[in-house]
């Protein structure tokens, strides 16, 4: 019991105190900055996008596409695309997702959240979601599981992942959405109480991702049924997914 | 002409070099051969014709046999080899799925990633039998897939696994457009692994070779990795014992290493690291300094969590003799890296097809210890982040004789025509295998990926025979598949 209580007292407090404002390691390859420098190869850059989230006309980068690989930082050989370390993401409309030009961190995070009372007032103080992952990788979900240890404690804000849809307030679906895991993805959904939520988590879910291409998906649910966040991120951070709920259910920036 | 022709990992040989027999003499050689099966899978022939592949791991000699056999046609169905050697019993699974050729007498044929609606659950009947059903969707936040459990009671009598939910046509897409990102994104959790693989076998197609620098950040991430989910799995496994302490330990020092790696590459799993040609990013004095010491502490805090949970009599009365599979069985069934290791089966393709750096940077094999339960597996993990912490700092110094390297060279050239390449790579889990073929163009014609869980999955429908059904969940985090890697 000793040894118990020793660990415990040499691991200190571990808890992120300020999750909107955590600081961010300037290696993480975040919000993307576009440039338009001279001299840059701009097919060079597409060319090496392996989800074609890079578009050349207009100059644009969907982050609902963009695997953050970082493949086009380092075609681009005049530093027409930077990676920041911001990682407040997420949007509330899949169009937001679209960044183009000169656009700062900053401009994209004041309009990226549509903010809506009525979701306010009833999921501010607690959202159970139940997570579907439809094909994910293993990776978001690794990231979501993150979400709830002693670091991150997303618990703190109300938020947790639950095991049963007929617990939850939302489903927070990964991956692709295979064909093999279309239906009960669907079922799923329906087991959800209303009103409830829908939040795309990670780029497969949000547009297919590198698997865009695959004869093996079938993402007629997306058409379905409306779908309140879209996260991306490959996979994402656990910062990107807490503030991001946070800003939807919260307003906090 | 022989039967076999004999290569080695990471090396090209001649399509038109590996024999190719009569199913019959193929079956025949495998089982005089009696080895180790790493690859056995079928590619359209035109014409409607099958040829079937077969790759045998020799171990001890760090040599791989390659064979192949021609099914005509007309020929549809050749008599199995799972009943010789049970090894092979999802390698055939899978070979009849994709082709129709039936493997007879095969004792347990059913659907391994397709035809789901079709799936033959092995039935029971007689008093107080009942099934239990869970998934595709878990209770957690885990990847999905199907448990049938047969009870008797509380005993689990038989444990049925149907998978293939997780399936993205990852193999065809590689034909189609090989990127080091879709390998990266096959099975999210073996990042390195995967990437590593792919490279590899890539840079073998087309004859580059990469800077020992390049190597050398390859393999430290590959140990990073591991170390990374060895300890995570650790809190795992604490989690489902109700040992809180452990998971909490455990889930703030995975992070630490993490975000080391996130450090080194950008993403806190090492993505967009590997690149084919060698890696992306370079690692400075600065970054390898805070490293050391962040994997310092990380040992420490290791330690000390491990041999606390060790000596808790309450933690070893859950973890010993739950979920054993014996060396026996774990033989029979092909099963591979950790999961064979706990079970006294020393496969760990590191030592078995050792790369230059192992011998030069003295890197043993150490003994291993197992019987099979969850308290193995438990402690193998617990040796092997001692290991990998180990291996790393042997790393990080051998980079200081290899600064002025390049980490990256140019891999814009075509590859081979008419090449067959076998990468593998230990991952967390074991060996990641990726075979790759050209055709008389040099494209890519065929993309093969075995992951370790795919030989895995049935020891854990063996390791919860005659367990209470509520250790299942300790069962499964003690050995932690992969169901991205297996569905592909």
């Amino acid at each position: 019991m000793f040894d118990t209580l020793k660990s415990r007292i040499y691991q200190g407090k571990q808890f992120i105190k300020d999750i909107p404002n955590a600081p961010m390691r300037e290696q993480f390859r975040g919000f993307p900055i576009i440039k338009d420098t001279e001299g840059e190869n701009w097919q060079n850059c597409a060319k090496a996008c392996p989800t074609g989230a890079l578009k050349l006309n207009p100059l644009s980068i969907d982050m609902g596409k963009c695997t953050f690989c970082g493949a086009c930082q380092n075609a681009c050989k005049n530093r027409g695309i930077t990676f920041s370390n911001f990682y407040k993401l997420t949007a509330s409309k899949r169009e937001n997702l679209i960044i183009t030009e000169d656009m700062s961190a900053e401009e994209f995070e004041k309009t990226a959240i549509e903010v809506k009372k009525e979701i306010i007032s009833i999921f501010s103080k607690s959202l159970k979601l139940r997570q579907v992952s439809a094909a994910g990788c293993n990776g978001c979900e690794m990231e979501l599981n993150a979400c709830s240890n002693v670091n991150f404690d997303m618990g703190r804000f109300g938020i947790d992942f639950v095991a049963s849809p007929r617990h939850a307030d939302g489903i927070v679906i990964t991956g692709p959405i295979s064909k093999n895991m279309a239906f009960a993805l669907e079922d799923c959904y329906k087991s959800v109480p209303n009103p409830k939520l829908v939040i795309l988590c990670g780029a497969c879910a949000i547009s297919g991702g590198i698997f865009t291409n695959s004869t093996e998906i079938d993402r007629e649910f997306l058409e379905k049924y409306p779908i309140d966040l879209y996260i991306p991120g490959c996979p994402v951070h656990p910062l990107t997914f807490i503030n991001g709920i946070l800003g939807y259910i919260r307003n906090k920036h | 002409m022989t039967n076999w022709i004999r290569t080695t990992n990471n090396t090209k040989i001649n399509l038109n070099d590996i024999p190719t027999l009569k199913i019959r003499e193929l079956r025949a050689a495998i089982i005089e051969e009696k080895k180790r099966p790493i690859g056995f899978f079928g590619k359209d022939w035109g014409e409607g014709r099958v040829k079937l592949f077969c790759i045998l791991a020799d171990d001890k000699n760090s040599q791989l046999l390659v064979s192949s056999a021609l099914f005509d046609a007309n020929e549809k169905t050749y008599e199995c080899i799972t009943n010789e050697i049970p090894a092979f019993h999802i390698f055939e699974r899978e070979f009849y799925e994709n082709f129709g050729i039936k493997p007879l007498n095969h004792p347990w044929l059913k659907p391994v990633r397709k035809n789901q609606k079709e799936y033959p659950f092995f039935e029971m009947d007689g008093e107080e039998v009942h099934q239990v059903a869970v998934g595709p969707i878990h209770a957690g936040v885990i990847e999905p897939g199907h448990f049938r459990f047969m009870c008797h009671g509380e005993t689990v009598y038989h444990l049925e696994i149907m998978l293939g939910y997780q399936n993205r046509g990852v193999e065809a897409l590689m034909v189609k457009k090989p990127s080091n990102q879709l390998a990266e994104s096959i099975c999210g959790d073996s990042v390195i692994a995967y990437n590593s693989a792919y490279s590899q076998v890539m840079e073998a197609l087309k004859d580059i070779h990469i800077s020992d620098k390049a190597q050398l950040i390859r393999k430290l991430a590959l140990e990073m990795e591991r170390a990374a989910i060895h300890i995570g799995d650790l809190g795992a496994i604490a989690g489902d014992i109700a040992y809180l302490m452990g998971a909490s330990v455990f889930g703030a020092t995975r992070t630490l290493v993490i975000n080391t790696m996130l450090e080194f590459s950008g993403s806190r799993f090492g993505r967009g690291l590997i690149n084919v040609g060698g890696v992306n990013f370079d690692l400075d004095k600065e970054t390898i300094k805070r490293a050391k010491q962040t994997l310092l502490k990380v040992e420490k805090d290791v330690v000390r969590m491990c041999e606390t949970m060790l000596k808790n009599t309450s933690v070893m009365s859950r973890l010993e003799k739950t979920g054993t599979v014996s060396t026996e069985r774990a033989q029979e069934t092909g099963l591979v890296g950790m999961a064979a290791k706990a079970s006294g089966l020393d496969l760990d393709s590191r030592f078995d097809f050792p790369d230059k750096w192992m011998q030069k940077l003295d890197i043993v094999r150490t003994p291993i210890q197992g019987s099979g339960d969850v308290n193995s597996r438990f402690k193998l993990r617990y040796k092997e982040i001692k290991e990998s912490i180990s291996m790393i700092k042997k790393f990080f110094l051998e980079l200081e004789n290899h600064q002025n390297e390049p980490i990256l060279v140019d891999s814009n050239v075509p590859c081979a025509k008419d090449a067959f390449a076998i990468s593998i790579v230990e991952g967390w889990r074991g060996e990641v295998v990726h075979v790759a073929l050209t055709d008389w163009e040099g494209k890519l014609s065929e993309y093969k990926i075995k992951d370790p869980s795919f030989n895995n999955w049935y020891g854990l429908a063996l390791a919860v025979r005659n367990n209470g059904i509520s250790d299942f969940p300790l069962c499964n985090k003690s050995f932690n598949l992969s169901y991205a890697g297996n569905d592909l």
